[in-house]
């Protein structure tokens, strides 16, 4: 009796997973096996593969687009992660309080969200049009300017990552207002009997009590960031001269226009071992400073 | 009566805050009623000399756009209904069965977590191939049935629920999917909830699976859809922006009046998933 109803159970349990089980197997953990041998391989996705080897990878570590590329999704990173987090906890700070219009702010700041990245990307080609755009003429009034935005090599970088900022800001804001909500109102009273300004509630009470959002959000962002190509496709095309060429974009151009699909598969890979390190250098760093509470 | 609040100080921040933020929104909405000329010009036509209704109708006739909205519709509903059944099923086996291979399963499962989409794609895109599913709405629903987030949440989830219930309903004769579907998920929905809105919000947005699937314009999604559309009107702005403001205003609409939903769900899959 015992063990027919453990052998239903063994049954049922396999029944309940089967569904995802094959799905994620055949759509999720077969694909990262085979993208490693692919990168082996020289593949125009129609004909039969050949095995090159460690070609592709030899290739792309002499490829000066490839370096580059990752020289620059490396840029982007490193600027949109600290914009975007940091921003979004000085936001989240600003409408925690019990502020006049707070629901007209937070919708201000969350809408962002739902629009999608293509349709980011084409109000951004309107905004930053260099000759009649908007934003130069908003630039000019206070003096600045003209700027040549996409279409400038040295500015098309810096363009993207100010409409991806202003596009993921409002998700950011959203985790840290979660956090903060999760303050126990009477630390911050206690703080404040014990005499302590508010910056060094915030130092003391408020900021450790972030830790596990700020963690997350830099984990996440920083994986998103990684692979930013939409707003890209969308904006620049990669361009001017390379100058947005990021790692995916270079991926996506490589396997699906240029049909270098072995290849793509080992610049992959390489996206793949950058971003495992950086999110495993974040989790020790962090988990070292940051204190969970349940 | 709520007591009135002194003026604070933050406001001078908050408002050029909402104004930056609203600002591109708001000129895609003027570009939209100007003229060709209008739109540009410089200095920038702050308002416009007449509403031009017209750009909507053009960008309308311009490109299938309520085909583009039935396929997204399409993928997204069968996307979240797929998610819902299936990682609640599998999220409820790892929670509550005991069976061989369990704990190796999930793992497997989890790490899939840890991998991006773009490092798959190309092999993703092989198997979709192989499957005959390149250019139709279904290379982008089956691979998008089943994602390992919403098995680990689910299954995070059903273990918060206290037990007994279901150990009484077992007794009383429920089948194992009597008690998921009579009494885990009823108990879940704020869970579900937020899968739901997660994957909703996900697929409808996604931009780069869809640009390798598909190929032809009556198989295009909404993100699809405008990505071309801007490419077949470059710099006829006001045309551009009365299509971006036709495929943008069901979702802004949608998240503007549900937005505890939205931002709730959000918040939840951050902090716990």
């Amino acid at each position: 009796m015992i063990a027919r109803a453990a052998r239903s159970e063994h049954v049922s349990g396999w029944l309940f997973v089967l569904p995802a089980a094959v799905l994620i197997t055949v759509f999720g953990i077969i694909p990262i096996f085979w993208a490693l041998l692919l990168s082996f391989q020289q593949n125009d996705l129609l004909t039969a593969p050949t095995w090159v080897g460690t070609e592709n990878y030899r290739t792309l570590y002499h490829d000066p687009v490839f370096r580059d590329s990752v020289r620059r999704t490396l840029v982007y990173t490193i600027l949109f992660v600290p914009i975007s987090v940091g921003g979004a906890l000085a936001i989240a700070l600003l409408l925690d309080a019990r502020v006049r219009l707070s629901w007209f702010y937070r919708t201000a700041v969350f809408v962002p969200v739902a629009t999608s990245t293509v349709a980011t990307g084409i109000i951004f080609n309107l905004l930053l049009e260099p000759t009649y755009g908007i934003a130069n003429y908003l630039l000019g009034e206070v003096g600045l300017g003209p700027y040549g935005f996409f279409q400038d090599p040295d500015q098309a970088l810096y363009s993207v990552v100010a409409m991806t900022v202003w596009g993921w800001l409002g998700f950011d804001v959203i985790i840290y207002m979660a956090a903060l909500q999760g303050v126990p109102q009477d630390l911050l009273e206690a703080a404040r009997l014990d005499g302590a300004g508010r910056w060094a509630t915030f130092r003391h009470v408020v900021w450790p009590l972030l830790g596990p959002a700020t963690l997350f959000l830099i984990v996440w962002s920083t994986i998103n960031a990684l692979q930013v190509f939409d707003e890209i496709y969308v904006t620049t095309r990669g361009g001017p001269l390379h100058a947005t060429t990021v790692l995916v974009y270079y991926m996506f151009n490589q396997a699906f226009e240029l049909f270098h699909a072995g290849y793509a598969a080992a610049a992959a890979y390489v996206l793949f071992v950058i971003t495992l390190a950086f999110s495993l250098l974040q989790l020790w760093l962090g988990n070292r400073r940051v204190h969970y509470t349940s | 009566m709520r007591p009135r609040l002194p003026f604070s100080p933050r406001h001078l921040v908050l408002i050029p805050l909402s104004a930056v933020m609203l600002l591109p929104l708001i000129w895609m909405l003027i570009t939209s009623f100007q003229t060709l000329d209008e739109s540009r010009h410089f200095p920038p036509v702050l308002l416009p000399t007449g509403i031009h209704w017209s750009n909507y109708s053009d960008a309308w006739n311009a490109a299938p756009f309520g085909r583009f909205f039935i396929n997204s519709a399409v993928v997204t509903l069968a996307s979240v209904a797929g998610n819902l059944v299936f990682c609640s099923l599998a999220g409820y086996a790892f929670a509550r069965l005991h069976f061989f291979g369990r704990d190796v399963l999930f793992v497997a499962l989890l790490a899939t977590l840890m991998v991006p989409f773009q490092v798959i794609m190309i092999p993703t895109f092989i198997i979709v191939k192989d499957l005959g599913l390149v250019n139709s709405l279904g290379g982008l629903i089956v691979p998008n049935l089943a994602t390992p987030f919403g098995v680990f949440m689910l299954r995070q989830f059903f273990r918060t629920l206290p037990i007994e219930l279901e150990e009484a309903a077992r007794i009383d004769g429920c089948s194992r999917l009597g008690v998921l579907f009579r009494i885990v998920m009823p108990l879940s929905m704020p869970a579900l909830a937020t899968l739901g809105i997660v994957i909703f919000l996900w697929t409808w947005n996604d931009f780069l699976w869809p640009l390798i699937v598909i190929t032809s314009t009556d198989q295009n999604t909404v993100q699809l859809g405008l990505a071309s559309f801007q490419g077949a009107h470059q710099t006829n702005w006001s045309l551009l922006m009365a299509g971006n403001v036709m495929a943008l205003a069901p979702m802004l609409l949608v998240f503007i009046f549900a937005q505890r939903w939205f931002v709730r769900s959000l918040a939840g899959a951050g902090v716990k998933g």
